[in-house]
C-alpha cells in the first residue's frame, strides 16, 4: 500500500492558497482604486470597482473557510462513551468516561459504601440527533 | 496605470450603454454557450460528477490512512511485538477469500462454511504473529480491528478503480453509476472507520444488541461451551427451561449459534417447544433506533451458514421458531453502542417472555438465541 505523508492529507493545497490570496490581494486593490475613483469624481467606476472588490473579498474568503471547513470534516469523530458501575448490593451508582478493558458484566473495584465488588451494567454512547421534521 | 485607465474608460462605456453597439457580445455569448452545452454538455457533466467522485476519494483515502494507523497502533499497543507489525498489516489488509463455485449448489453451504473457518483460523494466526503478546480476546479483537481496516481498504481501492477508469474513459455510465451510489458508500465507511475505533478499544458495538439480551438472561447463571466460541446457560424463565446461547465474551466474536442450537435441539432429542432468536436489524429511513418487532424465521446475518444449520434442525424436528429484532441503522450497528439501542434490550427482554407465556407451556424447553458481536459484553 502507498503511503501518504501525515501532513499531507490535512494541508490545503499551495496552489489554491496562493489563488485564494491573490483575488483578496486584488479585491483589496480594487477597494482603493474606487476610493481613488470617488475621490476624482468618477461615482459610478467607483461604484463598479467597490461592487468587485467587494464580491472577490467575499468569494475568495468564503472559498478559503470552505476548505477549511472541508479539512475539518474529513476527522471522525469519536463520541464520548460512558461506563455505568452499580453496587449490587447498596444500588450505588456511579458514571464515568470508558477505560479499554471495560465490558458489561465485569467485575471492578469495591463499592466505596458497602466494600462488595461493584458491576459495569452498561457502556454506551449518547448521540444528542437532531430530529427533521417529517410529514410521515 | 494606464493599464488601468484603459481598463476602467473601456468600462465605463460597456456600463452606460449596456445595450447599445456591445450588445452583439451578450448575443454571441447565448450562442456560444448553447452551442457548447449541446456539443459538450454530456462531458461538462462527466467532469462535475468526476469532480464529486474525487472529492470522496479524497475523504476515503484520509478514513482508510487513519483506519490503518489505528490499527498499526493498537498492535503495537497490546501485541508488544518485537518487530514492526505495518508490513504484516499492509500484507494482511490485501487478504481476499473466494467464495466457492455454486454452479453446482448441493453442498455449497458446507464448502462456504469451510472457506469461512480457514479464513478465520488464517486471520487469528496472522494476528497472533503481529501480536504475540495478545490474550484471547485482545486477538479477537484485534482480528475485528484488521477486518474493519481491510474493508475499508477494500472500499478506497473499489472507489479509486471506477474513478481511474471513468477518468481513463470519460465515460458518463462508468461515473454515474459510481457517483449514484456514493452517499451510501461514505456511510458505510464512516460506520467501518467508527466499528475501527470501537473494536480497538474493545467497547459494545449496536450488532451486540442481541448478544446483550442473551448476556443480561444469562447473568448470574453457570455457562458451558457448546459449539465454537459459543456459550449456553440453563436459565428458568416462566416456569419454563430456557437454553440461552450466546458468543463468548467478552472479545470481538460472533460464535457459531447455528451449531450451538443444533447441538442443544439434538442433546434434548428434538424436544424443544420454540426457538426465539434475537438480533440487531437494519432499519428503514423513518422508524426510531432501537425500535423492537417481532417475527417468525431465524434472525441471524452473516454468509448464511448458520442460519441455513438453523432452519435445516427446525424443520427435522418441526420446532417453530419465532424472531424479535433491534432496529438501527448500519451505522448504529458497527459502531459504539447507542443509549437507545441499550435501553431497549429491556423491552426486548419483555417480548422474549411474553413470547414464551404466549407459545410455550409450563415446564417446555426454549432455546433463547441472542445473535451478534460479544465485543464488550462479558
Amino acid at each position: 500500500m502507498k503511503k501518504t505523508p501525515s501532513s499531507a492529507k490535512t494541508k490545503i493545497s499551495l496552489f489554491v492558497l496562493l489563488v485564494i490570496f491573490i483575488t483578496i490581494a486584488l479585491s483589496l486593490a480594487a477597494i482603493i482604486f474606487a476610493i481613488q475613483a470617488f475621490s476624482t469624481g468618477q461615482e459610478l467606476v467607483a461604484g463598479y470597482l467597490l461592487l468587485i472588490g467587494f464580491l472577490a473579498a467575499a468569494l475568495s474568503t468564503y472559498v478559503l473557510f470552505q476548505t477549511r471547513k472541508r479539512m475539518l470534516h474529513l476527522r471522525i469523530k469519536t463520541p464520548p462513551i460512558t461506563t455505568t458501575i452499580e453496587c449490587r448490593k447498596c444500588s450505588f451508582k456511579s458514571v464515568r468516561d470508558f477505560q479499554r478493558g471495560d465490558y458489561i458484566f465485569k467485575e471492578v473495584d469495591p463499592c466505596q459504601k458497602c466494600n462488595e465488588n461493584m458491576l459495569i451494567t452498561a457502556i454506551y454512547r449518547e448521540v444528542k440527533e437532531r430530529k427533521e421534521k417529517t410529514r410521515f | 496605470m494606464n493599464e488601468l485607465a484603459a481598463m476602467t474608460a473601456l468600462q465605463n462605456q460597456i456600463m452606460q450603454e449596456p445595450f447599445g453597439e456591445y450588445s452583439w457580445i451578450l448575443n454571441v455569448l447565448i450562442y456560444v454557450f448553447f452551442f457548447v452545452f449541446m456539443f459538450y454538455g454530456q462531458k461538462i457533466n462527466t467532469y462535475i460528477m468526476l469532480r464529486e467522485v474525487e472529492g470522496s476519494l479524497y475523504k476515503l483515502k484520509y478514513i482508510r490512512d487513519d483506519g490503518r494507523k489505528i490499527a498499526v497502533e493498537t498492535i503495537k499497543e497490546i501485541g508488544k511485538s518485537q518487530t514492526d507489525p505495518t508490513v504484516r498489516v499492509d500484507r494482511f489488509l490485501e487478504y481476499f477469500t473466494i467464495s466457492p463455485q455454486s454452479l453446482d449448489p448441493a453442498g455449497l453451504v458446507w464448502k462456504l462454511e469451510h472457506v469461512l473457518d480457514v479464513r478465520e483460523n488464517r486471520f487469528k494466526d496472522e494476528v497472533k504473529l503481529m501480536a504475540p503478546a495478545a490474550d484471547k480476546t485482545q486477538t479477537n479483537n484485534l482480528e475485528n480491528t484488521l477486518e474493519a481496516a481491510m474493508a475499508l481498504n477494500y472500499i478506497y481501492k473499489v472507489i479509486r478503480h471506477f474513478y481511474l477508469l471513468g477518468k481513463k474513459t470519460l465515460s458518463l455510465y462508468i461515473i454515474m453509476q459510481i457517483q449514484m451510489i456514493l452517499p451510501l458508500i461514505m456511510r458505510e465507511a464512516e460506520a467501518y472507520a467508527s466499528a475501527l475505533k470501537a473494536f480497538a478499544y474493545g467497547q459494545p458495538i449496536g450488532d451486540g444488541a442481541g448478544a446483550l439480551v442473551a448476556a443480561k438472561l444469562m447473568h448470574g447463571q453457570p455457562t458451558r461451551k457448546i459449539a465454537k466460541d459459543c456459550v449456553v446457560a440453563t436459565v428458568p424463565i416462566e416456569g419454563r427451561t430456557a437454553y440461552v446461547i450466546k458468543a463468548e465474551g467478552h472479545g470481538g466474536n460472533v460464535g457459531k449459534p447455528g451449531d450451538a442450537t443444533k447441538t442443544i435441539i439434538e442433546e434434548n432429542e428434538g424436544k424443544i417447544a420454540t426457538v426465539i432468536m434475537v438480533d440487531a436489524a437494519l432499519k428503514l429511513e423513518g422508524e426510531d433506533v432501537g425500535d423492537i418487532a417481532e417475527g417468525v424465521g431465524a434472525a441471524i446475518g452473516g454468509p448464511g451458514v448458520d442460519q441455513f444449520k438453523i432452519e435445516e434442525t427446525i424443520l427435522k424436528y418441526r420446532i417453530p421458531i419465532h424472531a424479535v429484532i433491534i432496529k438501527e441503522d448500519i451505522g448504529d450497528a458497527v459502531s459504539p453502542l447507542r443509549k437507545e439501542i441499550f435501553d431497549s434490550v429491556d423491552t426486548a427482554i419483555e417480548r422474549i417472555k411474553q413470547v414464551i407465556l404466549e407459545k410455550t407451556k409450563e415446564g417446555d424447553k426454549v432455546i433463547i438465541a441472542g445473535v451478534g458481536n460479544t465485543i464488550g459484553i462479558g
